[in-house]
């Protein structure tokens, strides 16, 4: 390159960043300072390093009603976790029987699950609420986790890896007498494995970052996500203790925030080709 | 690739339609793979199929006001809805805000791409700055924005009055659209930014230069050459865009004004929750529910038509 540093670019970008930084940074700093003082419109730029502390002393504080934000977190982990790993698994298994196999009625097999691509759970809230009263899944971590597992987007993605494997492995692996088991653990699991990653990152995100169904389906306290418990918490009339809200949803951007840092080369990749 | 083999593969292909790209080689039986797809489609038919085909048969009846009695009432609900100016307002809102958000959020990603994908130092701790947003719950984004534009502690609301503007989002009908309009579409800009910066990356670099041997300079050579090449990636992120803007945002509005001031806010979405969830009025809520899916299938079809790809969800 020609050496001369791109200040335009550089502007633009640090721009950018500071728009999203920026809100992040209030809010780490205002959950160390005096509630007092942020009511009364005296937000600091600069955390009071002595106050740390509230990040730790918060988790046992509740909205009104609520379970407690340690007890949030931990919902919130699980629905997350379980979708994300039922997602995988469920989806794996549809996509290898449907392109590894032919068997009576695969097509609408696969039509079946290609529809819910355009049936979001936002469309149909009343009647799957109605649904899962039915069964009695109503206020259980069941019936939270359960219906966003199914998904047609990661079947569709793993279909696409499994269609571009080598005839030729297949045909090595037959010769070797692996069954279509363990051609799915040795051959295909590895293969996929970077998906799988992708994958992982944009489910949890998804499942920890819910709020209607879980709004819907559990009115339990004992069930709030932290999602759940930020909203109650501030819709509250007359918030008085800001700082703590604050540190609160510090702890309920954190977990999601780290998978995707973690993650992000895979993430980024299978985010933009495996969707396409 | 493309999910059932790109758009241009099936035209060279006439006789392969959608789907129909397959394995040729494959394993035998059919015990085993019934088994494999079971658990996926009986969620599918339990808490997809199941409530879809029952909002479109609800949709369909009327409840008496004690919600003893049900009466098949064919098309009245659909009727009433279109008939209703509450639901048309909340239509035309919803469109608006769509809208406002999309554009919004997709020329703010669109800047940032484009300047990202210079060659200039630490490129890539930008890049991972700007992508973290991703992981933002709707929701919380709600509240990073209160802590800016509440009325009592907001920093940019004290500077909005220090200027001598009465700032209030909670009762002006135009700040509180303002508002979600902001905080809905700051959410979105970082997926749209990976989005945009893998397509400007997957642009050759010789096409590039090619036009910058030609003279063509800056602005000029974006119009002209990346635009276009942009062009299906653009296409697909107005479709994830709209669809944002009309569900997902429910959690944002929900956190910020309820939908309030009156009804200044109050989208498609948050208007079947209210009607179906909190005023209980099953029929009204379904219909509505059914003109969303309809709207739904018209996006995802014309996605599909044109390029073929979905986000995850």
């Amino acid at each position: 390159m020609n050496g001369r540093v791109d200040w335009v670019a550089h502007l633009v970008l640090c721009c950018g960043v500071l728009l999203f930084v920026l809100p992040l940074w209030l809010l780490v700093a205002g959950a160390t300072q005096d509630a007092g003082a942020i009511s009364r419109g005296d937000l600091s730029l600069l955390p009071d390093l002595r106050n740390l502390g509230v990040f730790w002393s918060v988790l046992n504080d509740r909205a009104p009603g609520g379970a407690p934000v340690w007890h949030m977190l931990l919902v919130s982990a699980a629905m997350a976790l379980a979708i994300a790993a039922g997602k995988i698994v469920i989806s794996l298994l549809s996509a290898y029987a449907v392109t590894f196999f032919r068997f009576p009625f695969r097509m609408l097999c696969f039509w079946t699950i290609f529809i819910t691509l355009m049936l979001p759970v936002e469309v149909r809230i009343v009647p799957t609420y109605a649904v899962m009263a039915d069964f009695g899944l109503i206020n259980s971590f069941t019936g939270l986790a359960m219906p966003l597992i199914a998904s047609a987007t990661a079947t569709l993605l793993f279909r696409q890896v499994f269609l571009a494997v080598p005839d030729e492995l297949v045909e090595a692996a037959r010769m070797d007498g692996a069954g279509p088991l363990r051609f799915l653990r040795d051959i295909l699991l590895p293969v996929s494995a970077a998906n799988m990653a992708a994958l992982f990152v944009i489910v949890f995100v998804y499942g920890w970052n819910q709020y209607l169904w879980p709004l819907l389906v559990a009115t339990d306290p004992s069930l709030d996500t932290i999602v759940i418990g930020i909203v109650k918490m501030i819709g509250q009339d007359s918030v008085t203790d800001w700082n703590r809200v604050m540190a609160t949803a510090v702890l309920a951007l954190l977990p999601p925030v780290a998978v995707v840092l973690l993650m992000q080369r895979w993430f980024v990749k299978g985010l933009t080709e495996g969707e396409k | 690739m493309t999910f059932f083999g790109s758009h241009r593969l099936q035209k060279a292909h006439p006789s392969a339609k959608g789907p129909s790209l397959e394995r040729r080689t494959i394993f035998a039986g059919w015990v085993l793979p019934v088994l494999l797809v079971a658990p996926q489609l009986l969620l599918t038919v339990f808490f997809f199929l199941w409530p879809a085909a029952r909002a479109m048969w609800t949709s369909l009846e009327r409840q008496d006001a004690f919600g003893i009695r049900t009466e098949f009432v064919g098309l009245d609900n659909f009727a009433d809805l279109f008939a209703d100016p509450l639901y048309l307002d909340s239509a035309v809102r919803t469109v608006g805000f769509c809208a406002a958000v999309a554009v919004l959020a997709m020329g703010m990603a669109l800047l940032l791409a484009v300047f990202a994908d210079r060659e200039i130092r630490g490129r890539a701790i930008y890049r991972t700055l700007l992508i973290w947003p991703y992981a933002i719950a709707p929701a919380i984004a709600a509240v990073l924005w209160v802590l800016l534009l509440h009325p009592q502690i907001g920093l940019v609301a004290h500077g909005l009055k220090a200027i001598g503007i009465l700032w209030d989002y909670k009762l002006n009908d135009a700040q509180a659209m303002t508002v979600v309009i902001l905080a809905s579409a700051w959410k979105q800009v970082s997926y749209n930014f990976i989005f945009f910066l893998a397509g400007l990356q997957s642009i050759p670099k010789a096409v590039i230069e090619a036009a910058r041997m030609d003279g063509a300079r800056g602005w000029r050579r974006f119009r002209t050459i990346t635009l276009p090449l942009l062009a299906p990636t653009m296409f697909f992120l107005i479709v994830v865009n709209i669809v944002y803007a009309a569900f997902d945002t429910f959690a944002t509005i929900q956190a910020l004004t309820q939908g309030g001031p009156g009804k200044a806010t109050e989208t498609l979405m948050l208007k079947v929750y209210r009607d179906g969830l909190i005023n209980l009025d099953l029929g009204s809520s379904s219909a509505q529910s059914v003109v969303l899916m309809v709207g739904i299938v018209v996006l995802t079809a014309l996605q599909f038509r044109f390029i073929g790809r979905r986000n995850a969800e």
